[in-house]
This record gives C-alpha cells, sequence and structure tokens, in this order.
C-alpha cells in the first residue's frame, strides 16, 4: 500500500478537521427574538409536537393496566401509574415456554447488530470511495445492477440465499446473517458514499494525489474524516435497520441466535388471546431504545464544515 | 476528475486501479451472485408452477396470465401509484425544508434531530398499531375532535376504501421524513463555507440561494435520497399489514404484499414470483436508462 | 453442517455404550404463543420432559405469514429443527414429497394410531402414498356462531337459535346501538366465514361437492347462490364493526357492543378469560343451528429427517408422547380444542365443548377447507371475501361468479 502523504497534504487535512470542529454555519448572525428566529423555532416546535403525539400515546399506555385501557381513551394520562408492563416486556413476556421477555435476546442483537453495522459501512463506504474516485471499466454497470437490486422485496430472495449460504457452508450461523446484512445494506449505502464523495470538493483529492498519496492513504486521511455527517447517516440506517430485523434474523440463523425482534414479535404479534397494548408499547420503547441512543449520541458528529478553503488557503 | 482521465496523465494507474478493483470485489460478488444470480433464478421459476419449494416444471405464461387477471394485483398497483407520487412529494419537501431549518444555527439541534428521527427506530408493527388507534373513529382524533364540541367532524381513513391508502401515507411520512431531514442535513453540511459567503457579499435572498445554488450542488444527496425514498415504498409491506392488513376488503393492497402472501401463505411460489418480476421489470424499465446517464456515459463526478 | 452431523454421530456412538437413558436435546418449533397456548404447550413440553429428554421451544409468533418461511428455510437449508407445527392438510404435502420428512409408520403401526384417532380423517390428512407423516394433536371447528345474551336483552329480543332468527333479530340490535354481527377486517375472517355459512345454509352434501369434488357447476348454481345471499346478509349486519384482529371482534361481543359473531371454537377462550359463562352469558350454536356439523381442522406435528440417530429416537418418543391419552386431555384443555381420540375423558369440558364433542360422537364432522383445498386456493378465496364483505357495491352474483372460478381453477 502507498502511504506516502507530503507535509503539504498533513497541513490540508489538518485544516480540514479544524474546519469540522467549526460547528453549524447559517446565513447571517442575528439577534435572539427576531422574526425569523420566531418562525424557524415556531415550526419546529409545532412539527415536533407531531412526532411526538404518537410517543406520547405509547408512553401514556405503557403505564397503565389493562382494565384502563380498555375503558379509558387514549390520550388521558394514567390513573394509576404502573411500571408492570415494562418489567413485564423485559423480563417476563413470554416466548413460547420462555418466559423472560425481551431480555432474552439483547446480547444477541448485539452480537449481530455490531459486526453487521461495521463490515457494511466497511466495505460500502469503500465501494462508494472507489466509484467515485477511481472509476474503473465496468464499475458502472455493477452500480447500476446494485442500484436495480435496491428495489427487489428481500422476501423474494429468501430461497436464492438460502441456497447460497448452504453452499458456503454457513447457512445457521453468524457469519452468514453478517454476510446477508452486508449485501442487502450494499446498495443504499454504496450510493449514499458514492454520492457523497463526489460531492465533495475535488481540489481535495487532486491535492493529495498531487502530493503521491494512494488509494488507501486518501481514503483513510482524507475522505474520512471529511464525510462524518454521512457516516452517521449509514450509521442511522444501519443500526436501525439491523436492530429492528426480525425476518433474517430468523430464517438465516438458529435459535441460539435469535435476536430481540423475536421476542418483541412474539409479545406484539401474538395472533391469539387478549392483546395487552400496554406490554406491546413498553416492548417497543425499549426495543428502540439502542437505536435511539445511537442517533443521540452520534448526532454530535453532524458538525458542518467542508474544508474546500483549506486547499485553496 | 475520473479513472480514465487521469489515466492518460499517470502512466502507472493500472497499478494504482488494483487498488480499487482488489476493494471493489465484495461488491462486484454481490452484484452478479446475488443481484444478478438471484433474480435470473426469480425469473426462471415464474416460468414454472412452483408450489411450496421451487420445482422445474414449466407452465408457460400461466402465472402471469393469472396475475393481471386478479383484482387484488390490479388494486395494488393503483395504490402503490397513488402512495409512490404523495409519499415521494411530501417526503422531499418536507425533508428538505426541515433540514434547512435544522441548519439555521440553531440551539437544541441534537434534541430537535432526536425527536424527527425516533419514530425511524420503531418497528413498523407497533407503528401501524399507534397509528391505527390514533385514525380509529371510536378512540382517535376523530372521538377527540369531536368530544371538543365539533360532532361532525369525520376523519376515519382507515375504515374508508376510498382514502385508506391516504391514512397508510401519514404513518409512513411520519416514520419516514426523520430519516430524509438527516440526508439533507448532512448534504447541506457538505456545502462549501465560501458558498454561502459568495451569495451573502452578493446580496442574493437565501430562498434564491437555496433553489438556484444549494439545491443543485445537492445533486448527489437528492438522488440518494431519492433512490432509498422509491425503493421503500416499492418494498412497503409491514406498515400496511400492521394497519389495514390491506382492508377494507382488498382496498390498501400493495405489491410487495401480493408477492409475499403468494410465496408464503398461498404457497404458491410461482405466482410470488411472477409478481416480483414485474415490479421488477417496472423498476428496470425506469432505473436503467436513468442510472445509465447518471452514472455512466462518461459524465463527470455527480 | 458436515461438521455437525459428524460430532453428532460421534456423540450417538460414545453414547450408547452408556445406555439410552441420556437426555437429547429436540428443537421444537410451534407459532403458539398466546398466554392461553403457551399454557397447552408447557403440558406437552412437561410430557415430552418426562420421557427422559429435552424439549427446547423454538415459539415464533404469526402462524402462516411469519413463521412459515422460517421453517421451510430451515429444512430446506440443511439445518432442521427436530419438530414442527403445522396445520395438517397440505401445507406440508411437497416437503414429504421432496424427502425431507420423517415417515411414521412403523411407530404408528406399533401403537395403532389408525384405531385409537377419531375421526379417521384426521390421520388421512396426515398419510401420502399410504405413509404417515405427522402426529395430529388436536381439532378445532369453525361453525360456531357466539351470540352475546346481553346485546340481546338490551335490544329487547330473545336470543336467536338459529340464523335466520339471528338475520331477522338484526333491526332491532341495530335500532338499540348495537352491531349485530361482529368481523374482524383480518382476509381469513371473511372466508372462514363464508364456508361456515356453506354448510349451515347449504348443508353438508354441498360442502363437499363443492370442496371435495371441486365441483363447479355446484359452486355456481343456485344452492350456492342462497349462500351468497346469506354472506349478503351477513354483509350488513357486519357494517361498523371496525376492527381487525378476530379476539378484537370477540370482545365486542363479550362486552355487548355487537351481539354475534361467526368465529371458531378458539373464541371460547375469550369468553373464558373474561369470566362469562356458557349459556348465562353467552350462547354458542354449533353450525350456527341450522346444520349441527362441525369440520375437523387442526393441528399436527412434522419430524424433518435428521441423520442423528439420537435425535431420531427423540423425535419418535415425542411423536409417541403427543398421543398418549393423558397429554391429550391436558393439553386440550388448556386449548380449548377437543382432542384427537375418542377414548378419553374431558369431564371438566364446559358447555359448548360438550356440544362439540357430542357432535363429533355422532360422526357429524365434515373436513376443514384447509385439508381440502391447496393454500393457493385458500389466499384466492380469502381476497374474494375480503373484498366482498368490505365492499357494498360488489353484488352476490358477480361474487358468486368469482367463487365459481376459483373452484374451477382448484387441484
Amino acid at each position: 500500500m502507498d502511504d506516502i502523504a507530503s507535509n503539504g497534504m498533513v497541513t490540508a487535512y489538518d485544516a480540514a478537521s479544524d474546519r469540522l470542529k467549526a460547528g453549524p454555519r447559517g446565513a447571517k448572525p442575528r439577534r435572539r427574538l427576531s422574526r425569523r428566529n420566531i418562525i424557524v423555532y415556531g415550526t419546529l416546535i409545532v412539527v415536533s409536537l407531531y412526532y411526538l403525539l404518537p410517543l406520547y400515546v405509547m408512553i401514556v399506555t405503557s403505564l397503565k393496566g389493562m382494565p384502563e385501557i380498555r375503558v379509558g381513551n387514549i390520550f388521558a394520562p394514567p390513573l394509576e401509574i404502573t411500571f408492570e408492563p415494562w418489567v413485564k416486556a423485559w423480563a417476563e413476556a413470554c416466548t413460547g415456554l420462555n418466559c423472560d421477555g425481551l431480555s432474552r435476546g439483547f446480547w444477541n442483537s448485539v452480537r449481530i447488530t455490531v459486526p453487521s453495522v461495521i463490515i457494511s459501512i466497511a466495505v460500502a463506504s469503500v465501494n462508494g470511495y472507489a466509484l467515485a474516485n477511481w472509476r474503473f471499466k465496468g464499475a458502472d454497470l455493477f452500480f447500476t445492477i446494485l442500484i436495480v437490486g435496491a428495489f427487489i422485496p428481500y422476501q423474494v430472495m429468501i430461497y436464492p440465499i438460502v441456497i447460497v449460504l448452504r453452499e458456503m457452508g454457513v447457512y445457521g450461523t453468524l457469519t452468514g446473517l453478517v454476510i446477508v446484512h452486508t449485501i442487502f445494506g450494499m446498495p443504499i449505502l454504496t450510493l449514499l458514499f458514492r454520492n457523497y464523495f463526489a460531492g465533495l470538493p475535488e481540489e481535495l483529492f487532486k491535492a493529495a494525489r498531487v502530493d503521491g498519496a494512494g488509494f488507501w492513504t486518501i481514503y483513510f486521511r482524507i475522505m474520512l474524516p471529511m464525510s462524518l455527517p454521512i457516516f452517521v447517516v449509514a450509521m442511522i440506517l444501519q443500526v436501525t435497520g439491523i436492530w429492528n430485523d426480525f425476518l433474517f434474523g430468523v430464517v438465516f440463523t438458529r435459535p441460539e441466535y435469535y435476536p430481540m425482534t423475536v421476542q418483541l414479535n412474539n409479545i406484539v404479534n401474538s395472533v391469539q388471546g387478549v392483546k395487552e397494548y400496554n406490554v406491546n408499547m413498553a416492548a417497543t420503547i425499549l426495543t428502540g431504545l439502542v437505536p435511539l441512543t445511537v442517533y443521540f449520541v452520534s448526532g454530535r458528529l453532524f458538525v458542518r464544515g467542508i474544508a474546500a478553503g483549506a486547499v485553496k488557503g | 476528475m475520473t479513472g480514465q482521465t487521469r489515466g492518460s496523465v499517470r502512466p502507472n494507474q493500472w497499478l494504482r486501479n488494483l487498488n480499487a478493483k482488489i476493494a471493489s470485489i465484495p461488491m462486484i460478488l454481490t452484484a452478479v451472485v446475488i443481484f444478478v444470480g438471484g433474480t435470473a433464478w426469480t425469473v426462471v421459476y415464474s416460468f414454472t408452477n412452483s408450489k411450496l419449494l421451487p420445482r422445474l416444471a414449466f407452465v408457460g405464461l400461466d402465472q402471469y396470465e393469472r396475475l393481471w387477471a386478479a383484482p387484488r394485483w390490479l388494486i395494488s398497483i393503483q395504490n402503490l401509484a397513488v402512495y409512490g407520487f404523495f409519499s415521494l412529494v411530501f417526503s422531499l419537501v418536507i425533508g428538505f425544508v426541515l433540514a434547512a431549518l435544522m441548519d439555521q444555527k440553531i440551539r437544541f439541534e441534537n434534541t430537535f434531530r432526536t425527536i424527527m428521527l425516533y419514530p425511524f427506530a420503531l418497528s413498523f408493527i407497533v407503528t401501524g398499531l399507534v397509528w391505527q388507534w390514533l385514525l380509529n373513529p371510536q378512540y382517535g382524533i376523530q372521538s377527540i375532535v369531536r368530544s371538543l364540541g365539533w360532532t361532525s367532524f369525520a376523519f376515519d381513513p382507515l375504515y374508508n376504501s376510498d382514502i385508506v391508502i391516504y391514512g397508510i401515507l401519514i404513518a409512513a411520512l411520519w416514520q419516514g421524513t426523520g430519516l430524509v431531514m438527516c440526508l439533507m442535513l448532512a448534504g447541506l453540511r457538505g456545502i462549501d463555507e465560501d458558498i454561502w459567503k459568495a451569495a451573502r457579499v452578493d446580496g442574493i435572498p437565501m430562498w434564491k440561494t437555496y433553489m438556484l445554488i444549494i439545491i443543485p450542488m445537492m445533486r448527489g444527496v437528492f438522488i440518494t435520497t431519492l433512490v432509498i425514498i422509491a425503493s421503500g415504498i416499492v418494498k412497503v409491506y409491514d406498515l400496511v399489514v400492521a394497519q389495514t392488513s390491506g382492508g377494507p376488503g382488498i382496498a390498501s393492497e400493495v405489491p410487495a404484499k401480493y408477492v409475499y402472501d403468494y410465496m408464503f401463505l398461498a404457497q404458491n411460489l410461482g405466482q410470488g414470483f411472477a409478481a416480483s418480476t414485474m415490479m421488477l421489470v417496472t423498476v428496470a424499465i425506469i432505473i436503467v436508462p436513468w442510472a445509465y446517464l447518471e452514472f455512466g456515459g462518461g459524465r463527470k463526478r455527480g | 453442517m458436515k461438521l455437525r452431523s459428524l460430532a453428532g454421530a460421534l456423540a450417538a456412538t460414545v453414547a450408547l455404550p452408556l445406555g439410552a437413558a441420556n437426555a437429547t436435546d429436540l428443537e421444537v418449533t410451534h407459532w403458539w404463543t398466546s398466554g392461553g397456548e403457551a399454557a397447552a404447550v408447557a403440558e406437552l413440553a412437561k410430557a415430552f420432559d418426562a420421557t427422559g429428554n429435552k424439549w427446547v421451544d423454538g415459539a415464533i409468533a404469526g402462524s402462516g405469514g411469519t413463521a412459515r418461511p422460517i421453517m421451510i428455510s430451515r429444512i430446506t437449508g440443511g439445518d432442521p429443527m427436530g419438530a414442527t407445527q403445522f396445520n395438517h392438510g397440505r401445507q406440508a404435502q411437497e416437503l414429504v414429497e421432496a424427502g425431507l420428512m420423517r415417515d411414521l409408520t412403523d411407530l404408528a403401526t406399533r401403537e395403532n394410531w389408525k384405531e385409537i384417532v377419531k375421526p379417521a380423517s384426521l390421520l388421512e390428512s396426515c398419510t401420502i402414498e399410504g405413509k404417515i407423516y405427522c402426529a395430529p394433536v388436536n381439532i378445532h371447528s369453525w361453525q360456531w356462531l357466539w351470540l352475546s345474551n346481553a346485546a340481546f336483552e338490551k335490544a329487547g329480543v330473545p336470543v336467536p337459535k338459529n340464523w335466520d332468527e339471528f338475520v331477522a333479530a338484526a333491526p332491532a340490535l341495530e335500532k338499540a346501538g348495537i352491531i349485530p354481527l361482529a368481523l374482524g377486517g383480518q382476509p381469513w375472517q371473511a372466508a372462514g366465514a363464508f364456508d361456515v355459512l356453506i354448510v349451515a345454509i347449504a348443508g353438508k352434501d354441498v360442502f363437499e361437492q363443492v370442496f371435495a369434488k371441486k365441483d363447479e357447476e355446484v359452486a355456481a348454481g343456485p344452492e350456492i347462490a342462497k349462500v351468497f345471499k346469506a354472506a349478503d346478509d351477513a354483509r350488513k349486519m357486519s357494517k361498523g364493526s371496525n376492527v381487525q384482529d378476530w379476539n378484537q371482534a370477540t370482545n365486542l361481543v363479550i362486552t355487548g357492543k355487537a351481539a354475534g359473531q361467526i368465529m371458531g371454537d378458539w373464541a371460547q377462550g375469550e369468553f373464558q378469560l373474561a369470566g362469562q359463562k356458557a349459556g348465562t352469558d353467552y350462547t354458542c350454536l354449533p353450525g350456527l343451528g341450522v346444520n349441527e356439523v362441525i369440520s375437523t381442522g387442526g393441528d399436527a406435528f412434522y419430524f424433518p429427517l435428521l441423520e442423528d440417530e439420537e435425535k431420531s429416537k427423540a423425535q419418535e418418543a415425542l411423536a409417541s408422547t403427543l398421543l398418549k391419552p393423558e397429554t391429550q386431555v391436558a393439553f386440550n384443555l388448556k386449548k380449548g380444542s377437543l382432542p384427537v381420540r375418542g377414548d378419553v375423558d374431558l369431564a371438566t369440558a364446559n358447555d359448548c365443548m360438550k356440544k362439540g364433542l357430542e357432535i363429533l360422537a355422532k360422526g357429524n364432522v365434515i373436513q376443514g377447507t384447509d385439508q381440502l383445498l391447496s393454500p393457493d386456493s385458500q389466499k384466492q378465496k380469502e381476497d374474494l371475501f375480503s373484498e366482498f364483505f368490505a365492499n357494498p357495491s360488489m353484488t352476490p352474483e358477480d361474487a358468486q361468479k368469482r367463487f365459481a372460478e376459483i373452484i374451477a381453477a382448484a387441484d
């Protein structure tokens, strides 16, 4: 691998990362209670209410007992707050004979999600980078196939994939599942990275090339640090998709690897018997907590700052 | 510039491009083995009468004739067209406007972003359930408005065949616009600081800067978003199942649900594959020429 | 996988000299996940564990659409479970034909299943080309009309004794603000209700001509036209039941918001859970009170062909356990279904279950449509009837025409 980076380059991307920390930019600096501020914050708050209304209903419902849910209206706050549905969803709800709630599959979900997210993003970002900056003959053809592939309902692919995994000898293993997630994440993620890298100021890439940097050097030292927002978006997509995946998790593995969504499905989707809405809601919120935490924590990487100026100046 | 142009300048491009080629092996394998191979496999079996297991007993175009004679398939396609159009338009507009607002150097950006994004973290099953409640005339929004005194207020999209697809749209937008906003925001943050400075110096009003300068520069992000939204639309399944099971009657059926139901509930793989082949052919007809113009044909990056 | 089976074979050779009493883990997949169902499965697991083996539970909620692709992928992917639930009938036929399932004929002959399983049609559904491939565990019947006594009292009309009286009572019920007939929005409920109407209105013979013989003339004929007339009534009566799940619809009946529901015997569990008593709080009319005939669909366990000898032995132990009288009683009381053997005593059964047992004893049984039709035809029927029941502008004549087409194309 060609790992040559001249001094000039180092300054270029140091400046780039300085700019990254500079934070968002607006049109103009402005006073606190200007009309524009009121419009901006007003709109955001109203929109937030629309997004939060269902969450409110979910939380309120998850804190009620079943008798209250049967008679009461869905918007009313609970008369008697109970945390039993939460305890039940986490530790007691039964999946067939196993009555230990969502906790049963939690670590499995982690074991599935972490490698799948890392590998799928790594593979796709390199793809996107190669497509945007190092196009070789035929690359566009493969890429077009991938994009069309994004539109295939994946249930249709279950049988061919079972055959492929069986032939590879990884059917029913964690490796097989990671491969499946990487495959199905690839079209959208590759597109995401390709278009983002292609939209970056070209001067940076050119300068690095002039300095003699190669494929991997440019990827790790220039592209990666400049692309944090898009990595966050990719992570949001993958963490959510893989954490919430149910179908692949059960179709391509065995019960000892079943993710948390199997329990969630069994809690929420039981077609017979009384529906325990409060437990359903608690279970959903609990399952959603991991992606939510990822959103919130990684959101800090959403700072602005592409440093085209760093090269010019 | 692209590899080819660069190559004319640099004689050792083959060696360097070798890295790009090696790095692309997973992509090439996926494209060829899974997507081309899997699709070809599916298309071949759509000409058979495979039931529960794939079997090579060819029946010609029987599955396709039956497909196009099924009222449910025709309704599914209509629904997808309506749902797809509105979903695309609203997602893009709402997503961009929200992203532009978020980009105004606001405080609590992280909080607002998480609020808009959290629905994306929740499973479709429960999204469907909650919206089924909110839109239920007996105890949802309609009953609340009526209890406030407007007794003739009617809002029951999920129980009215004519508008049920819009009821699903409301839930879909709630679930998905946050992600579109994030994509757009990432795009906005990828734009050169100097562009804004220059526009400000020239005294161009902000909305004009967005319309005439920023949006054209965000072409790549818009295309990505478009593909994400569109592929989500074509594949829409869980949300419909959770909210209406395709009802009332078959009024909110969608193609992906037809495929799934016939593959696994009806155990008629041939029929399911025929339906998915039709979906795929339609997508390919639209996408391949566009993709060729967009990605191939020697166009410059982006 | 090769490694795994090799390891299994090794384990088997090592285990043999030590005696066969070693516990073998057997993974069993099924879709019984609600409270009552899980309690019923626990009885099976208890009985199986008592044989010295171990039941490893693989429950997946959501019957057909969710569980089936998983089961089929596991079996065809070469990593099968030890045993799996299917609705017996035609769902697993192809897996059997592909040689993926285990032949239980030896065990069945040894334990005389042909004598003990009643009605005989249950075992016939498990039989393919003379060999037995599944162990039936229970009987569920569809042909029940559940009525809320309170709703009729409120409307000031007596509780009907048959379908016609029920239809006649509809205007009074509507006037009292009660939905006459609760019907959930999921497609299978509408199709099931229609099958029930066929037996009740047109009788057992017509039912068999249509579904067993696939006679399209009959399907397009005047007898079935009468049934569509009744279905038209049912459609009008079910207007306003804005629910999806069958148990939500049952709940409308339990709370008296709706007067009746056509639903299988599994609805009974809901009434029991709500503390209602058959006869005083609710009334059940088998065969809609017209033709007292019940269908004998139900659940069965299939056993994928395994290479591991220990596991194969455990499979046999499980199959045998499932049909033991004690297991049958314990399981079916919890599940609310009827046992598959005629020689067990269900003294603790409630009134409605007893009615069912009587009809069963009299032999007034038909095969369920799951056994007679392919899942494909069943799904087409579901599409038709969910559209018919939701769309008042679809005439009974048009619907009958499409119905006859489906029957004509059925295999």
